[in-house]
């Protein structure tokens, strides 16, 4: 069905819904506050359809597989990446840089 | 986006070793690429001048700080003034804008349940909600299952929240495919006449707010959200 | 000002598979519906979606649909037997000017 977009869900067959309570992870919530900020204006560098429109661009692999809000982190790369806010290259250097950290390290955020 | 093994250099021991969590316990290590990627790219954003770490602290903070007690005290405003409540019905940005809540840019459109009629909120698209209300979503309105099933199958869906309804009574669903924010008016549970609108409000779960489920009773269950 | 159609009027949904960013979920393109709402005119999501102006805006009406109507492509199925839903029930969705046509 390649006419059905991978976001466009109504009426597909699913399983029971698991509807207990979850507490955001620390990621989480920055995730969903990098997002909300960056469409703030006065910067407003994307609007919420191109954030929809970039997570249905995911691979549909990457659609299904993936938790709501690793969705949205990878929409956030994708979209500042398209802007020209950040280079792709700076991202995997920072990303690489942060993966080699120690552990503990990674958790600091006294900036 | 799922593989394990960015974890290779990290020692993960659960109770030794991590000294520094004793003042946030709640902390865990990032062990997925999505969850290194949040810190990359937040780094990044915070060197180039882009967002502040204070912003972002600030951001998070106001989004916890905004929950299902905001929509209850509309409920429980609705409930008790019938005048706000023609308001509210018919205007729903200004109505929740009377009692200090702000839906920028967004149709804020009350929903009110009836005997006859009872609404149910889904996002079949994506996961609108109507934030400024009701803080940020639960996980299973954001749900494949919830998100697919709730437009083809409402009445087995409300069953898996406790919730049976008469055939009498008209299940609508309405999905949030556009630029509209919907509260749902839950019914007020019977005998409820004396109560204050401060009592009301407790009997305002989130879920009667977003269709999955009734108000709860008198002597019932109150809402802890 | 209620634009291109009034309350109470007969629709049916475009049946299009245009490519891009849209807001009709498949399920109801092709569907026939009533027209129970006008929301005012909002900027057009599948131009925002792709750093455009969004402009012309849109009316935007929700658009009420039976159950049996939306799953009528469900040859046979007996709506109330099945328990998932009642003869009366129906779904509702939000959906622009440019995707309903008159019938």
């Amino acid at each position: 069905m390649t006419d059905r977009a991978i976001s466009d869900l109504g009426g597909l067959t699913g399983g029971p819904i698991d509807i207990s309570e979850h507490q955001p992870t620390l990621s989480e919530r920055r995730i969903d506050a990098m997002m909300m900020l960056l469409r703030k204006k006065p910067q407003a560098f994307w609007v919420t359809d191109e954030n929809r429109r970039t997570i249905e661009s995911l691979e549909p692999k990457a659609y299904e597989e993936s938790a709501y809000y690793e969705r949205w982190v990878l929409a956030i790369r994708a979209l500042l990446i398209e802007k020209s806010v950040l280079g792709e290259a700076e991202i995997e250097a920072k990303l690489a840089e942060v993966r080699a950290r120690p552990a503990g390290y990674t958790r600091e955020d006294q900036r | 986006m799922s593989s394990h093994d960015n974890t290779q250099d990290h020692h993960h021991g659960d109770a030794a070793g991590h000294d520094h969590t004793t003042f946030q316990p709640d902390l865990k290590e990032p062990t997925e690429d999505w969850e290194f990627l949040e810190i990359a790219l937040r780094e990044l954003l915070i060197e180039k001048d882009i967002l502040s770490s204070r912003e972002i602290q600030d951001e998070i903070e106001a989004w916890e700080n905004k929950s299902p007690e905001g929509g209850a005290k509309i409920v429980a405003r609705a409930w008790t003034d019938d005048a706000y409540r023609q308001r509210l019905l018919a205007d729903g940005n200004a109505a929740v804008g009377e009692l200090g809540f702000t839906v920028e840019a967004l149709k804020l459109v009350a929903l009110e349940n009836t005997d006859k009629l009872h609404h149910m909120i889904v996002c079949t698209l994506c996961s609108c909600y109507p934030r400024p209300l009701l803080g940020v979503p639960p996980l299973w309105y954001k749900s494949r299952e919830y998100r697919s099933r709730t437009v083809r199958e409402p009445r087995a869906v409300l069953k898996e929240f406790g919730t049976e309804l008469p055939v009498t009574t008209e299940v609508r669903v309405v999905d949030s495919t556009a630029d509209c924010r919907y509260l749902v008016i839950p019914r007020r549970p019977n005998g409820t006449e004396g109560l204050s609108e401060t009592a009301l409000a407790e009997l305002v779960s989130r879920d009667s707010m977003i269709g999955t489920a009734e108000a709860f009773g008198l002597g019932g269950k109150r809402n802890t959200l | 000002m209620t634009g291109p159609h009034a309350i109470g009027e007969t629709v049916r949904v475009s049946a299009g598979l245009p490519p891009g960013h849209v807001r009709t979920p498949l399920f109801l393109r092709g569907r026939t519906g009533v027209v129970i709402r006008h929301f005012g005119d909002f900027p057009n999501p599948e131009r925002l979606a792709y750093g455009l102006s969004g402009l012309p805006k849109l009316h935007l009406y929700q658009v009420l649909f039976r159950m049996d109507e939306a799953w009528a492509d469900e040859v046979g199925k007996e709506s109330v037997e099945d328990g998932t839903y009642a003869p009366g029930d129906t779904v509702a969705a939000d959906i622009y000017e440019t995707w309903l046509e008159p019938l």
